[in-house]
């Protein structure tokens, strides 16, 4: 009898799978059941983004912050805001600084609410995601509301926030804060506890402090592994010198530790959110230089001054002094950071784009050889990979 | 020429209006279940669920079953046409063929077979070839893993499902569906029975590849599994081919753990509603915990699912047989076979 020849055979796992979280194709050898090499596939949404920043001026290039990681656009739109007023060396007034914390705190939770619903979807547990997204639905209402666009705010403009939030907002976020702590527990009534959740994530896809470290991890990714390394506590930014909060870590660095760290950080997000609201100054919300931030509507019907102000920021922009910075904030899925260099132009010279999702993507061949088909789609949830930031 | 009639054409004629009469309702409430299902999840799910199809969405199966019905049949090139036709086919007709045996009231069945429930037992484990089919003829990766879970999947859990029906076998001493009712007339075998009926019952999860049991078509996972490559009716077929099994195996746990069509007391308020419904109410408690258990838990794993069959409900099981054969002879209880 002829000898056959037992192969593995490949799958071709997404784009267009329903656990590929967007347009993540891997290329899985199989070995039955099990992955014997995982070889994930990028660029199936690169846009060019950096490329077209640099055709832009500064004020123009927010926007696209907002379109690299479109769960939590805010936080995106921080990183850019805070490198630009690096480079100009303006301070930004303090009433500004609260409310863009309160608006990335509430980027977080947006952004951890969508992470554990739809990994909770891909281990098979559908009622988690319908659950968060009543609660992102109001968030979202807020962040219309403070900048008229659910998702794409365009909120945090170099110099300080675009507008002042409405009368009232306040008490409303105050409100849902109050009650959201409710919600959590609900949520985790699904889920912490759950025989099946913990079989199915206890021990899966273990990354070690070593390999965090080797592998250029940072985030909730990192501190599930046992590392307290935060952004908004080794090199705070804005108001975050002034608030109170706890950076909650894991032990195990397994898919279940992710998963318990991201639940606590929403906890701490929550604590932030009422500190924001509760200490926040008044005053202007953007810095009182005509030069960069715009001048009041009303003005221009006046003063000539205002009028060519409004004329020149909105067609030529302002001009950044030469030099370079690597401005890092503490994004939901970890490090995002913008690396800009200025020729004193006012567009940028280069705007490099350091995104955690792009780090995170590179651990899925590790993690998973050797896994089950099933463990490769819960690890793929638990390192919260989105394709708007890692393919630009 | 009416000898021809009487003993000849009326008693098929007879029989075909039986199975007419059965199997119209079951296609019914299949269709209703997948309506309920939505609803149901959806209040869960703090959503509405269906409300736009006629009133309360009451239409909507119809408008399901009537879009299906109308798309175009896609056959993959590189699929085995005859028996890519014929898997949805045989799903469908087997789950409706269990039927046969399925008491409704006293006296009130399609076939009172002395060997009902290992009737039943044998057409439920025919489904596997349906799905096996599928995945096979399909000729994609996707519905091949599915297919393989699959037939792994129900072989491990049906012998388990085989010992627990054997522990209530031994309490009615018969095979025939109706006497294994009539014997629950003082007392349901879920409260002696409690937990092998637990076990049966998450047994059935497994057997109609439902969550968290779904692997065949784990979503997450396999798209879609086996059913990946089927489109109009052929999907339809095999939609309600696991709508209707699961109605049976409610049914099938309804009859061996909970009585039936008797009445909870046979006292008058309980009386008064008759038999079918008694049985329509249980089937429809056993289908809400399916819709239940949909809605809360998260999936298996592949070979977690293996375990928890392989290591847990069979020496379970095993052990139920054991325990319940040795109280029966030890208190002198075994029921006289007829």
């Amino acid at each position: 009898m002829a000898q056959t020849e037992i192969k593995n055979y490949n799958l071709n796992f997404g784009p267009q799978h329903p656990a590929a979280h967007g347009v993540l194709r891997m290329v899985l050898e199989m070995d039955g059941e099990v992955i014997d090499r995982c070889d994930p596939h990028i660029g199936l949404l690169h846009r060019g983004t950096e490329k077209l920043i640099e055709h832009k001026t500064y004020l123009q290039a927010v926007p696209y912050f907002d379109r690299l990681d479109y769960v939590a656009p805010q936080n995106q739109e921080h990183a850019f805001a805070l490198a630009t007023e690096k480079l100009l060396g303006i301070e930004v007034p303090p009433r500004a600084q609260y409310i863009r914390v309160l608006f990335a705190e509430i980027g977080r939770v947006l952004n951890h609410l969508l992470n554990i619903t739809s990994y909770a979807m891909d281990v098979g547990a559908m009622t988690p995601m319908l659950w968060g997204f009543e609660e992102r639905e109001v968030l979202m209402e807020f962040c219309e509301r403070v900048s008229g666009a659910r998702m794409h705010m365009n909120y945090f403009r170099p110099g300080g926030v675009s507008a002042d939030m409405p009368a009232g907002l306040n008490d409303d976020i105050n409100l849902w804060a109050e009650n959201f702590v409710q919600f959590m527990d609900d949520l985790e009534t699904l889920l912490t506890e759950n025989r099946i959740f913990k079989q199915r994530t206890v021990d899966i896809g273990v990354i070690t402090a070593e390999q965090c470290f080797d592998w250029g991890f940072s985030g909730p990714n990192i501190r599930a592994s046992g590392i307290a390394w935060d952004l908004r506590k080794s090199q705070p930014y804005d108001c975050y010198r002034d608030l109170e909060f706890d950076v909650p870590i894991g032990k195990n660095g397994d898919c279940y530790d992710r998963y318990v760290v991201r639940i606590l950080e929403m906890r701490e997000s929550l604590k932030l959110i009422h500190q924001c609201l509760e200490k926040m100054p008044g005053g202007p919300c953007k810095v009182d230089d005509q030069k960069i931030s715009p001048p009041p509507r009303a003005a221009m019907k006046s003063s000539m001054e205002a009028l060519i102000h409004h004329f020149k920021l909105y067609t030529e922009g302002y001009h950044v002094p030469t030099g370079e910075t690597y401005t890092a904030v503490e994004a939901p899925k970890g490090e995002f950071a913008v690396f800009l260099v200025s020729d004193g132009s006012n567009k940028p010279y280069r705007c490099k784009i350091r995104a955690p999702g792009f780090a995170h993507l590179q651990a899925m061949e590790f993690l998973s050889k050797g896994h089950m088909l099933a463990d490769a789609v819960a690890n793929i949830g638990s390192i919260d990979v989105v394709f708007g930031e890692i393919d630009r | 020429m009416a000898e021809v009639w009487d003993i000849y054409l009326w008693p098929l004629l007879w029989t075909a209006i039986k199975i007419v009469a059965i199997v119209l309702p079951v296609l019914l409430s299949v269709a209703y279940l997948t309506y309920a299902e939505r609803k149901v999840i959806g209040a869960m799910q703090m959503r509405r669920g269906p409300n736009i199809v006629g009133p309360f969405g009451l239409l909507q199966p119809m408008a399901d079953g009537l879009k299906l019905f109308l798309k175009e049949t896609i056959i993959p090139s590189g699929a085995n046409r005859v028996v890519f036709m014929i898997a949805p086919m045989l799903t469908f007709i087997l789950a409706l063929v269990a039927w046969a045996v399925i008491p409704f009231d006293q006296g009130m069945v399609l076939a009172d077979i002395n060997v009902g429930i290992l009737y039943l037992f044998a057409i439920s484990s025919l489904g596997v070839y349906g799905i096996l089919m599928a995945g096979w003829a399909s000729n994609s990766r996707y519905a091949f893993l599915g297919a393989i879970r699959s037939a792994a999947q129900m072989v491990s859990y049906e012998v388990s499902m085989g010992f627990i029906i054997i522990t209530v076998l031994l309490c009615v001493g018969s095979l025939n569906l109706s006497d294994i009712v009539l014997a629950q007339k003082g007392m349901w075998f879920i409260i002696p029975l409690f937990p092998m009926a637990v076990i049966f019952f998450i047994s059935t999860l497994a057997e109609t590849n439902r969550h968290p049991f779904d692997m065949p078509e784990a979503e997450a996972e396999l798209v879609a599994g086996y059913n990946v490559e089927y489109s109009a009716m052929g999907f339809a077929l095999f939609f309600l081919g696991e709508y209707a099994n699961m109605i049976l195996m409610s049914a099938m746990t309804s009859i061996l753990f909970l009585g039936g069509w008797l009445p909870p007391f046979d006292m008058v308020p309980f009386t008064l509603i008759p038999g079918p419904l008694w049985l329509a109410i249980k089937i429809a408690f056993c289908l809400f915990i399916f819709l239940w258990v949909r809605a809360t838990f998260p999936r298996y794993r592949y070979d977690q699912l293996m375990r928890l069959g392989w290591k847990v409900f069979l020496p379970l099981s095993l052990a139920g047989v054991v325990v319940v054969a040795g109280v029966l002879v030890a208190f002198d209880l075994v029921p006289n076979a007829g």
